[in-house]
């Protein structure tokens, strides 16, 4: 579990995170959500360390992030794993050297048995197939599922997705939910998502908060988004035509019904 | 002047947390190899193939320039054994060598800080410069004085070629010039300073990659800066270097 409490941040004095403050459960997929600029990515840099907040705490399973020794951060950034935006796979390593790397760096295991590891991770994503090829060699659906073997070769506690959709077509974006959906449970995780993706929202949220204008807008899981009074929320939910006519449509069997 | 200081203050602070302990040592020496193959034996070619022009070019100016009759024609392989040892294979090699390593390594860490590959590190938990930068520093400072003794080797054996194929002076002379008044300790000199130069490059290049922000145009401009830096350290250096170990 992790747990944020009053995280703020502000760049040459503008204020772009304020007062926030949730908690992320464990073995559940939990959504970030904003429009682009409102500081989600900012809010998921602070968490895993990148950037430091101004103010506030997090806790992860109680320990508290800002203030831990070297050795102790250390050993927490070996239970996390980060699905980023571009998937930042080693150019080069091959995609086995990729999933590989955590291990080589971190465990003691002897080579055949990291080998092996990083193939049963490789086939948990069914990318058996793949694994001498370089990333350039791959398709960017691909690249996303080796970075998340990648990030889930050390058994991880928590993972982090940074719009994981992003640049993929609609069918390989559920894939990828799916897949991470599935990984959260399997390995009991704490899986924190940044997204804007509303399909992303309504297949996997198990529980989601709206950042809206640095602020913690709204919180709550997929089933009540739709129905949700806040403004902001459905002016982000809604600015699809498509969640506008499933709207419309649920309205009209409402009154009809 | 502010800004330099902070700068200066960054790069420090860089190279503390560069040179350090290696988190897994076989990693280490695995990434070490790779940058000497790709730092230091790609660019053999390059070095032999300038060298063996330089040297043959000296000869010919040097003989041209000396008419005097009381001036020996053996003086033309003196200097140009002289010219080659001192200055060209240590200084005049590294800033080539501060456009093709130097640019290599900025571009090549610049990149992956935009695709957020030294991101992905840090996150792990692995020491990122210490992991990317001091391999690099290492193999190139370790592998200069190889690619500065082919200099001076290729060097001299251009002026020889040009001694052995045309009548600006015999290859008789010639050999005698180039073993004439030898002193050892320029050789000691010129690698010594090959190595500094070697740290400046690696060092300056990695500096402005690992830093860079934004995008594909951010990465050129630091390649383009890691040259031009690279470049004013090595003279201002080889003056103090020239100043402490031969005056």
């Amino acid at each position: 579990m992790i747990h944020v409490e009053n995280i703020n941040k502000s760049f040459e004095g503008k204020e772009i995170l304020k007062n926030i403050s949730a908690v992320f459960d464990e073995g559940k997929t939990n959504l970030v959500i904003g429009r682009s600029g409102s500081g989600k990515t900012v809010f998921m840099k602070i968490l895993i360390g990148l950037l430091f907040p101004d103010s506030g705490e997090i806790l992860y399973d109680q320990r508290n992030f800002i203030s831990l020794r070297r050795k102790e951060l250390k050993k927490l950034r070996t239970e996390m794993g980060m699905l980023f935006q571009g998937s930042a796979l080693f150019d080069s390593m091959t995609v086995l050297e990729n999933v590989m790397f955590p291990l080589d760096m971190f465990t003691k295991d002897r080579k055949k048995e990291r080998e092996q590891r990083a193939r049963f991770c490789l086939e948990r994503v069914n990318l058996k197939e793949a694994s001498d090829l370089y990333p350039s060699e791959i398709s960017g659906g691909m690249k996303k599922r080796v970075a998340i073997a990648r990030a889930i070769a050390l058994n991880p506690k928590y993972l982090f997705c940074d719009e994981p959709n992003s640049g993929l077509d609609p069918k390989t974006s559920l894939i990828i939910d799916d897949l991470i959906r599935d990984i959260t449970l399997e390995y009991n995780m704490t899986t924190i998502i940044n997204t804007h993706d509303m399909n992303s929202v309504m297949n996997i949220g198990e529980k989601i908060i709206f950042i809206n204008d640095g602020q913690k807008e709204w919180e709550g899981s997929k089933d009540q988004i739709m129905s949700s009074s806040n403004k902001e929320l459905n002016d982000f939910v809604f600015a699809s035509d498509l969640f506008k006519r499933v709207k419309k449509m649920e309205n009209t069997f409402v009154n009809e019904g | 002047m502010i800004k330099a200081l902070h700068d200066f203050g960054e790069y420090v602070l860089l190279m503390y947390r560069t040179i350090a302990v290696p988190e897994r040592w076989s990693v280490f020496f695995k990434q070490t190899l790779k940058e000497i193959f790709k730092l230091g034996v790609d660019s053999l070619w390059i070095v032999i193939f300038i060298s063996i022009f330089i040297g043959a070019v000296i000869t010919i100016q040097v003989s041209l320039k000396i008419e005097s009759p009381l001036i020996p024609d053996f003086t033309v392989g003196y200097i140009g054994r002289e010219i080659v040892i001192l200055e060209f294979s240590s200084t005049i090699m590294c800033l080539i060598l501060a456009g093709k390593v130097g640019s290599n390594i900025a571009s090549e860490l610049g990149t992956m800080r935009v695709t957020e590959q030294i991101d992905a590190l840090d996150i792990m938990g692995v020491n990122s410069a210490n992991f990317l930068i001091f391999p690099k520093i290492v193999a190139f400072v370790c592998f200069i004085p190889v690619l500065t003794i082919f200099s001076m080797f290729f060097g001299i054996m251009g002026g020889y070629f040009i001694a052995w194929s045309s009548e600006v002076i015999t290859s008789a002379k010639y050999e005698f010039g180039i073993q004439y008044w030898f002193n050892a300790y320029y050789i000691t000199y010129t690698i010594v300073k090959s190595m500094v130069f070697a740290f400046i490059i690696s060092s300056i290049a990695s500096y402005f990659g690992y830093n860079v922000r934004g995008g594909a145009l951010q990465v050129g401009k630091a390649s383009t800066n890691s040259v031009v830096m690279s470049s004013v350290f090595i003279l201002t250096s080889d003056l103090v270097m020239t100043h402490l170990m031969l005056t």
